[in-house]
């Protein structure tokens, strides 16, 4: 019987929503007990709402000061030591989840398997490989603990209904102090974060410089959405590369995404495969974008972004 | 002897396009453009850059994968490594287990900054870097786009999702790093003809007491679903009404 440990992501004081997806993909082991271990140095309000999600047998909550902030050395031995006795461990394929379930697994001994999509039994998973060009199937060993991240973007949020236990828990691991939290900021563009953003709005080469990519700002800032960008506009110095959309950018997969006078490279596309619809604006219709846009048109962007914003009223 | 260790892994370049196989067992690598992998190169760079402050008096490349990555070593000694390490295994190797050849080589060669790319492209693990500082118990800190290193510490920003994050670390410590880091230098031909006689050695998986193979079991490979083909709108006006008539907007 498979036994899950679910590791919350937070922000300190509410629950990330990657969480009720994990249990969601959870879910999927059929037989599977879901449990939650929520480690904060307030857990309260994490640790009821996470109680309140649908499939949740348990919530374990540490609470210890040193967990204020998600100190992947701090936090993997602290897990470590809740995984006794359960047989996966996941946590949200998220920065959060990045940073700390590899840590965990290297403690447990075990490879970890990255970015579950799909479940397909206890031991076996569907992962994305090559940016996503590539689906492939995997069997970890049953004797030994699974301890995974979960593709977010993959998996419903589970619902709320849930009235689990909330059961204060000391793993008793030593912690190190060799890595400090110092600060955080937020992007202060105003404008929502491109790798989770629903819309997002990218720029290509064919903006011709820094100044034009205005016209991409300001048809984000109509629709709320993100602004990205092809390599080519990053390389050009249009953009700064935080922006860069493709394979050794940000791989996103938003509701909708414009793409505006980008030629569609392999590498780029790789970073919108499961973007929901792809609209492509650009002035070659021969351009490989037009084969993989849901909606394309063929025209002058300088032309058209503006009309558009307008039409958008 | 401020020595810092990189990783770089052999991988299809980023601009192959890839295929699956048809048998479904992996991807097609036989004949296509074989490169560092890009995040590893930004590491590498980092490393140089370090060393270029005076801050480090040498950089080690290490790589482990078949005879033929002796050319992207070459090609980081090119860049400015001064030497390299090949463990060399044509065998499929489990993350954790490159984790603890990577551990033996730092506790031999002692460098005070490990640094890794963020994920190699091809596999999309992400996970030495992480595990190897479980490892050595020592800070990790993963998708870096910032490194200062002064008086014993890093001061490193990280690309999270909510922004960024800084932390402070204790050396020696293991890094990952993120795209935005830098942007790594093109190989001059003189350099090319210099890196041919700058130290490469070859060792096994055995010499680290590691054993060769994959993690888990290759069930298959499929390609990803594809895309249907969409439709061309004539104009803004259609464009708008079937974003509308979607609810896109």
């Amino acid at each position: 019987m498979s036994k899950i440990l679910i590791i919350a992501e937070h922000d300190g004081g509410k629950l990330n929503a990657s969480t009720a997806k994990c249990v969601t993909c959870a879910a999927k082991i059929a037989g599977a007990t879901i449990d939650v271990a929520v480690l904060a140095a307030d857990a309260a309000a994490i640790a009821a709402a996470a109680a309140a999600l649908a499939g949740v047998s348990k919530v374990l909550v540490v609470e210890n000061p040193a967990n204020k902030e998600p100190l992947a050395a701090v936090l993997a031995p602290q897990i470590a030591k809740l995984a006794v006795g359960y047989t996966h461990v996941f946590g949200p394929s998220t920065t959060f989840g990045k940073d700390i379930m590899p840590r965990v697994a290297a403690l447990l001994g075990v490879s970890q398997v990255s970015d579950i999509m799909a479940v397909d039994g206890p031991h076996t998973f569907k992962r994305p490989i090559y940016a996503g060009n590539a689906i492939l199937t995997v069997e970890a060993p049953a004797g030994a603990p699974v301890v995974a991240t979960v593709r977010v973007a993959s998996f419903e949020a589970a619902a709320a209904g849930g009235s689990a236990a909330i059961e204060k828990v000391d793993p008793a691991a030593a912690l190190p102090s060799h890595t400090r939290f110092v600060s955080r900021s937020g992007a202060t563009t105003g404008r929502p974060d491109l790798q989770s953003a629903a819309k997002v709005v990218s720029g290509g080469r064919a903006l011709g410089s820094a100044e034009n990519f205005k016209l991409i700002y300001s048809l984000a800032d109509k629709l709320g959405a993100a602004v990205g960008a092809s390599r080519a506009a990053v390389d050009a110095g249009y953009v700064p590369n935080d922006l860069q959309v493709g394979q050794t950018g940000k791989i996103i997969a938003p509701q909708v995404y414009f793409a505006i006078g980008i030629s569609g490279a392999i590498q780029h596309m790789t970073g919108i495969k499961d973007a929901g619809t792809i609209v492509a604006i650009n002035k070659d219709g021969e351009a490989p974008i037009f084969e993989s846009a849901d909606i394309g048109l063929v025209g002058d962007l300088f032309t058209i972004v503006p009309e558009l914003e307008k039409a958008l009223g | 002897m401020r020595r810092i260790m990189v990783g770089v892994k052999r991988v299809v370049d980023y601009n192959v396009r890839i295929r699956v196989k048809p048998d479904n067992t992996g991807v097609i690598t036989e004949g296509v453009k074989m490169s560092i992998n890009p995040f590893d190169e930004i590491a590498l760079e980092q490393a140089l850059r370090i060393k270029e402050q005076g801050l480090a008096d040498e950089v080690l490349a290490v790589s482990i994968g078949p005879a033929d990555t002796q050319q992207q070593l070459r090609t980081a000694l090119a860049m400015g490594a001064d030497r390299a390490i090949l463990v060399q295994t044509d065998a499929a190797m489990a993350p954790l287990s490159i984790a603890k050849i990577f551990q033996k080589i730092a506790e031999a060669e002692q460098p005070f900054l490990t640094l890794l790319g963020k994920q190699a492209i091809d596999e999309d693990n992400g996970q030495t870097a992480q595990m190897l500082a479980a490892l050595l118990d020592r800070p990790q800190a993963t998708s870096c786009s910032k490194v200062d290193i002064a008086d014993g510490k890093a001061t490193v920003t990280r690309e999270v999702d909510s922004g960024l994050e800084t932390l402070e670390v204790d050396l020696p410590a293991v890094l990952s790093v993120d795209l935005r880091l830098n942007e790594p230098r093109y190989v001059k031909l003189p350099d090319i003809m210099k890196a041919k006689k700058k130290p490469l050695d070859i060792k096994s998986v055995a010499d680290y007491g590691v054993t060769e193979g994959a993690a888990f079991k290759t069930v298959k490979v499929d390609p990803p679903p594809s895309r249907q083909k969409g439709i061309i709108v004539k104009d803004v006006a259609e464009l708008v009404g079937v974003l509308k008539q979607k609810g896109l907007v």
